[in-house]
């Protein structure tokens, strides 16, 4: 084998082809399995939620290939859920600030996140699972524990039409998508954050400006959990508090799973978007199954210690 | 006038006293070797220079301006650049890209879109570079890590070199290569003096030292003890100095 053409493929495609197998054996599994699998009303299902936890991974992808983590991505999901619908249905401000406000609370939560871990003291890992649990109190406080019901249409079409055929938040995730995909592959914003992950020491004698780097980084990784907050709340027509709950796990794994290396240093906005669908037609296909919602989630969990594991044992036999 | 002056340049690491007030001064297209025993602080002085350590006291100018306070970037921008003794390598990247790391240059894509990292450029530069300084490498396109000790020390060197230096920093340039390689860097070295580069090479390699360099500079638990004209000393005494035996 020779590694420098390997590598020169895999880089070009931005994308690991292993899990585009997995993602096809899973899937044709899936189809075998139940006849249901692949109606067109069930493949916009998958999408459907897909494009959730897709954005909340693409936000994964930005922090964890800077050596990072965000464990408030699911929390701060819900967080943007209720402050958007508390604002256009709590103080009937105009249905445009159901947008604002989600990806402004999104984005606020990041650069608390951001700005805490800058001062270098409290390791990332901390300081989002403190804001795990803060950014999920704040939003049973504002909500009062009670979903927000009852938003403007304008919002609806958000999460509800189907434009051209294709449910809207499908259109966001892949707006998303290539913006982010351009951002990390082909910007100095991009290499920076590579190399950043990669090797911290380097990064900052070179001249890169790594706190800046991360301040951005967690602000970023914020607004992608507004973004999808927005997304929730117009799928359900409410701003809900417990919106999001795991789905950190989901974000996370769906990343990893996509090639992200979980020590910094690579990831792909592709790559995660395969890694998500994975994702979605797994939790899809054991629904179908219905396999209980328990399990499910034991079997999320088994596939992000998995997929960690052969990444290692890859990287290993390399060296 | 010199080209880099140090002046009363103190630092700590926590209760380490590692800097104790350096004066020290480095001219135009002039080869310093800087030499002391492990732990003397030689490595800390230098990332003082390019701003990765900040000073405790103490202020360093550089073309006579004032560079204490500046970030590592802007330093970099005025002229000066180091070889890491570490290498300061990004390994998951290629080589071109970790030649070009901090300083990527971009452009338009498809005339419009902003911000867009010239890979071609990067690549097409990189291997000149590569090409230039005569060393053997796979593909340009190969992550750094899986590069050998004296290849990574190559991508290294290219990268202080691309930009138009005028000081060179050189941590323990020679200490992973083969005796062939670093036949190589003692003549590039010499090419970068003809170019008008100053260079500061640290080595416990004495023998590099008095091949390289004109002016001896010793540092001992963060002083400077001596600072040699190298035609007007030997080994043994910058061996003496090292230890502590002379004076
Ligand atoms: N980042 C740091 N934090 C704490 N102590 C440090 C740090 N960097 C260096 N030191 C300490 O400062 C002292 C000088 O280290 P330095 O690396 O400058 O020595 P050196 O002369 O380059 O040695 P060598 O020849 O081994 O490379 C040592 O005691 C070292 O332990
Ligand atoms: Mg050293």
């Amino acid at each position: 084998m020779n590694p420098s053409e390997e590598f020169v493929l895999l880089s070009r495609l931005h994308i690991r082809l292993e899990s585009l197998i997995v993602l096809i054996v899973l899937s044709a599994t899936m189809a075998m399995l139940s006849p249901v699998f692949l109606s067109v009303n069930n493949l916009f299902n998958i999408i459907l939620a897909t494009a959730t936890f897709g954005v909340l991974a693409i936000g994964a992808t930005f922090v964890i290939s800077s050596a990072g983590l965000d464990l408030s991505l699911g929390s701060v999901l819900g967080l943007s859920s209720v402050v958007g619908a508390a604002l256009v249905v709590t103080l009937e401000w105009p249905w445009y600030f159901a947008i604002i406000g989600s990806l402004f609370a999104g984005t606020m939560a990041g650069a608390v996140n951001g700005f805490i871990i800058t001062r270098g003291l409290v390791p990332a890992f901390i300081v989002t699972l403190g804001m795990l649990g803060i950014a999920r109190g704040l939003a049973l406080i504002i909500s009062g524990g009670r979903g927000i019901y009852g938003l403007p249409n304008e919002i609806l079409f958000l999460g509800q039409a189907r434009p051209l055929g294709v449910p809207t938040p499908v259109f966001i995730l892949a707006i998303v998508a290539i913006i982010s995909h351009y951002i990390l592959a082909h910007t100095r914003f991009g290499h920076h954050t590579l190399a950043l992950g990669d090797n911290e020491a380097a990064a900052k004698a070179t001249g890169i400006d790594i706190s800046r780097q991360r301040m951005l980084l967690y602000m970023l990784s914020g607004l992608m959990a507004g973004i999808a907050g927005l997304i929730f709340t117009a799928r359900v027509n409410t701003g809900d508090p417990t919106a999001g709950l795991n789905y950190e796990l989901l974000a996370i794994t769906a990343a990893i799973i996509g090639g992200t290396n979980l020590f910094g240093g690579r990831g792909s906005i592709l790559g995660t978007m395969i890694g998500a669908l994975i994702m979605g037609v797994l939790q899809n296909g054991l629904n179908l199954l219905a396999v209980q919602a328990y399990y499910q989630q034991m079997a999320i969990g088994i596939v992000l210690i998995a997929a960690v594991w052969l990444d290692q044992v890859r990287d290993r036999r390399r060296s | 006038m010199a080209l880099l002056t140090m002046s009363g340049l103190k630092k700590s690491f926590g209760s380490i006293e590692v800097l104790r007030g350096i004066d020290l001064e480095i001219n135009p297209s002039e080869v310093v070797g800087l030499v002391g025993d492990n732990g003397a602080g030689k490595s800390t002085l230098m990332k003082s220079i390019t701003g990765v350590y900040s000073l405790d006291e103490g202020n360093i100018r550089f073309e006579d301006q004032n560079i204490t306070s500046l970030a590592p970037g802007d330093r970099r921008a005025r002229g000066i650049e180091m070889i890491y003794q570490d290498l300061a390598l990004a390994p998951q990247q290629d080589i071109a890209n970790n030649i070009f790391l901090g300083r990527e240059p971009t452009k338009k894509l498809w005339g419009f879109l902003p911000g867009f990292v010239d890979k071609n450029k990067i690549d097409a530069e990189a291997l000149s570079m590569i090409d230039r300084l005569g060393a053997q490498i796979p593909s340009i396109h190969v992550p750094v890590g899986r590069l050998s000790g004296g290849q990574q020390q190559t991508v290294a060197i290219a990268r202080a070199l691309t930009f138009d230096p005028k000081l060179v920093i050189m941590d323990e340039p020679t200490a992973a290569l083969a005796v062939r390689e670093v036949e190589g860097v003692l003549k590039l070295i010499d090419q970068m003096q003809n170019s008008g580069i100053a260079v500061i090479l640290i080595s416990h390699r004495l023998n590099d030292i008095f091949a390289a360099c004109q002016r001896i500079v010793v540092l001992r638990r963060g002083s400077v003890i001596a600072d040699l004209q190298q035609e007007a000393t030997d080994m043994n005494e910058v061996v003496s100095y090292i230890v502590g035996a002379h004076g």
